[in-house]
């Protein structure tokens, strides 16, 4: 009888452990309890008076699956800060930044910001990585009127009157990738991603721009977050004979895919692919003799040459570490402080409303180079660059587009895309 | 036909991985009836072991020596696992046998605390463990059809830990004492077998086994605290399968799950090819509960 028990409880326990998993692979609920210790270093100013003080909220997380991307952020958003402080603030009134732990759980992320609100009283939000934790705050920071920096590429179709994006929306990144490929190197596709929002949806755009760009799409293929054996992939790949593969791979796959792909003999100069999710700091993980010579769609690298860069790398490893490398969403996030506190000082007040109007147009030199609010979307602009992976681990760039791209979240200006919708 | 025959290999080969990553549950799970849900840490144990003994034969030896510390690494990875099954086993393990429920949980926590500890002491992005140059390239059987020398690597890893498990388990005195302890406690006891040191052993030999595996899972997966997390449910799967406590039965539920998965994979995508495995499982479980192979045994319970 015992026994019995004992086998129906191992088959309870597969399920259960199937769909903790799950969790685990898609928002880590099971991390989120590893929480809590961080949260000793937070709220540590909630008490303190606002007499020439200014606080800010920084909300990413630090636990889970996406601290390995968002703890970077977090430390350029600081470095920002500090930077403003040692400046002499903003309206002459030092900032003073509240952290919260977003804990790579998206419920987390709406209730902290709802704390960071109502509650710190907070004059702006810096925060969110993942497109599903942004879609937890957006109706949030709608209802309580307050003011959220995104900084991360995403999938666009959107636009909230209290969300500033920082990241690139589509046409400045995967729109121009797909039509610099088409140009150089082939009209063949094969769209592969993991198995969620983002490259669902970028796929949905890809497919419509080679149908109406002459591309020809010869496979499209999702793996689950968090897939570790692309073998059957790879031999898809090849029966496919693609030019170009366009990978919307988020995370841990990326390392299974690209190791995997090296030992199946395919090597980047047999097979062009194409990144959105992979930067310097991915190529660590990943390890460079594997990634050697594959290509990625950014806006900014480290390796980015304008005088404000240099400070800014410099900076960055002076204070964090020499192997520490910089990418495009710390770069975004670095932006987004900068540019919410001249339009503070232009408003001369930190009204949520009285900033966006100041900030409509506000204009400033990023390390990516000169970027400008656009008024209408709160999108900014920016210019496209296509990298590749050197020895060294950093990115050359082989295309740029010369000027900043003007955000189209909708995709108005592009008649092929008039059939995609937004998904809410 | 050349793709036929890829994945064939393919299969083959995930089979292989399966079985490396189940092969420690089987002993810990299967033979001792712990539900080790820190089985995954003891992997991502592994992987970080072998990244350490990369690191150190990258500052301390010569160049010419740095293609052989994957060699080493197999054993350094074992030990260390194996050291920390034998801590765990006496400070927590010990104190809950016979109590599924405390030591799922209890293992569960474990496994908790030690992803937060890699990630304390290795942070929180992946590493990256370059693997040696003998292990880069494959076997050429006609055009188009390209063996990974990996891959094969690990197949004949597997293989090498199934010989040195069976000759340990049924050839050995340990691997007999053990067999005693497992089958019936009392009357091995009686009989003068130390209990408590058998149990040690047998827990520790299954975690450095876990350590193996993620030693070999270096050279085609990811390196990081959460590694664990993606291997532990297709280890508990195939010792389920195959029956819990025989080895044969795991080697047969690796292969099954491996070949299927592959199978199902390529005929339509990999989320869909995961449903349809689970699928057949359950409904292959409803029809013989016990696993592929059931363990007959005259103990009353």
């Amino acid at each position: 009888m015992k026994k019995r028990m004992f086998y129906q409880f191992s088959v309870l326990l597969v399920a259960v452990t199937i769909v903790l998993a799950g969790c685990g692979a898609n928002d880590n609920k099971t991390a989120s309890t590893n929480g809590e210790t961080d949260k000793a270093t937070n709220t540590a100013n909630s008490g303190a008076s606002t007499e020439g003080e200014i606080k800010v909220g920084i909300l990413h997380s630090q636990s889970g699956t996406m601290a390995i991307s968002e703890v970077s952020v977090i430390d350029a958003e600081m470095m920002a800060i500090d930077e403003i402080n040692a400046a002499g603030g903003v309206l002459g009134k030092k900032i003073v930044p509240v952290l919260e732990d977003g804990a790579s759980d998206w419920p987390t992320f709406a209730e902290k910001a709802r704390k960071l609100i109502s509650e710190d009283k907070v004059a702006t939000v810096f925060g969110g990585w993942t497109s599903a934790s942004r879609k937890a705050m957006k109706p949030v920071f709608e209802e309580l009127n307050g003011l959220l920096w995104y900084p991360v590429q995403y999938e666009g179709l959107e636009s909230s009157p209290n969300i500033f994006y920082t990241g690139a929306t589509t046409n400045q990144q995967i729109v121009p990738s797909v039509s610099w490929l088409l140009e150089n190197r082939g009209k063949k596709f094969y769209l592969l991603g993991s198995d969620y929002v983002f490259p669902r949806t970028a796929n949905l755009v890809i497919k419509e721009q080679l149908k109406a760009e002459g591309g020809e799409l010869v496979g499209e293929e999702y793996t689950p977050l968090g897939h570790t054996d692309y073998s059957t992939l790879i031999s898809k790949i090849k029966q496919a004979k693609p030019d170009v593969v366009y990978n919307t791979l988020n995370g841990d796959s990326n390392v299974a895919f690209f190791k995997q792909l090296k030992d199946a003999g395919i090597t980047a100069k047999d097979l062009t692919t194409l990144s959105v999710s992979v930067a310097e700091e991915e190529i660590r993980g990943i390890g460079v003799d594997v990634l050697e010579g594959h290509l990625a769609a950014w806006n900014y690298y480290q390796t980015t040459d304008t005088p404000a860069n240099k400070t800014f790398v410099e900076n960055y490893k002076k204070k964090f570490g020499d192997e520490r490398v910089t990418a495009d969403p710390i770069e975004a996030g670095y932006t987004a402080v900068y540019l919410w506190a001249a339009a503070v000082e232009k408003a001369g007040s930190v009204e949520v409303d009285k900033v966006k109007e100041a900030a409509k147009e506000l204009e400033w030199d990023a390390p990516e180079g000169k970027v400008k609010i656009d008024g209408a979307t709160q999108h900014i602009y920016k210019t496209v660059r296509i990298g590749e992976v050197q020895a060294d681990g950093q990115f050359k760039e082989l295309w740029n587009s010369g000027e900043a791209v003007k955000p189209d979240p909708y995709l108005k200006g592009y008649e092929w895309a008039a059939s995609i919708q937004p998904t809410e | 036909m050349e793709v036929f025959l890829l994945q064939i290999f393919n299969g083959l080969s995930i089979s292989s991985i399966l079985l490396l990553v189940a092969l420690g549950l089987a002993i810990t799970f299967g033979l001792m009836k712990v539900i080790n849900m820190a089985h995954g840490e003891l992997i991502m144990i592994g992987a970080y072991s072998t990244y350490l003994t990369q690191n150190l034969f990258h500052d301390y030896l010569p160049k010419s020596m740095f293609d052989w510390y994957f060699v080493l690494a197999v054993p350094v990875s074992f030990v260390i696992a194996f050291l920390f099954g034998l801590i765990l086993e006496m400070s927590l393990i010990r104190f809950l046998y016979g109590r599924p429920l405390d030591s799922l949980l209890a293992t569960w926590g474990v496994g908790l605390v030690l992803q937060q500890l890699a990630r304390s002491i290795f942070g929180a992005p992946n590493v990256a463990v370059t693997s040696p140059a003998w292990l880069n390239g494959g076997l050429k059987i006609m055009d188009g059809t390209l063996l990974p020398y990996k891959r094969i690597f690990i197949i004949a890893l597997v293989i090498a830990c199934l010989v040195a498990m069976y000759f340990y388990i049924y050839r050995s005195h340990e691997g007999r004492r053990m067999r005693a302890v497992m089958q019936n406690r009392d009357m091995a006891s009686c009989l003068g077998v130390s209990t408590r040191r058998v149990d040690a052993m047998t827990f520790a030999i299954g975690s450095g086994i876990a350590g193996i595996a993620g030693c070999a899972l270096t050279l085609l997966g990811p390196i990081g605290p959460s590694l664990g997390t993606y291997y532990i449910v297709d280890a508990f799967m195939v010792v389920v399968l195959g029956g819990v406590g025989k080895l044969v039965g795991t080697v047969l539920g690796a292969t099954g799950i491996g070949m299927f998965n592959t199978l199902f994979e390529y005929w339509t995508n990999a989320s869909l090819g995961k449903v349809l495995v689970f699928v057949c499982i359950v409904a292959f479980l409803q029809w013989k509960p016990m696993g592929l192979v059931a363990m007959r045994s005259r103990s009353l319970d």
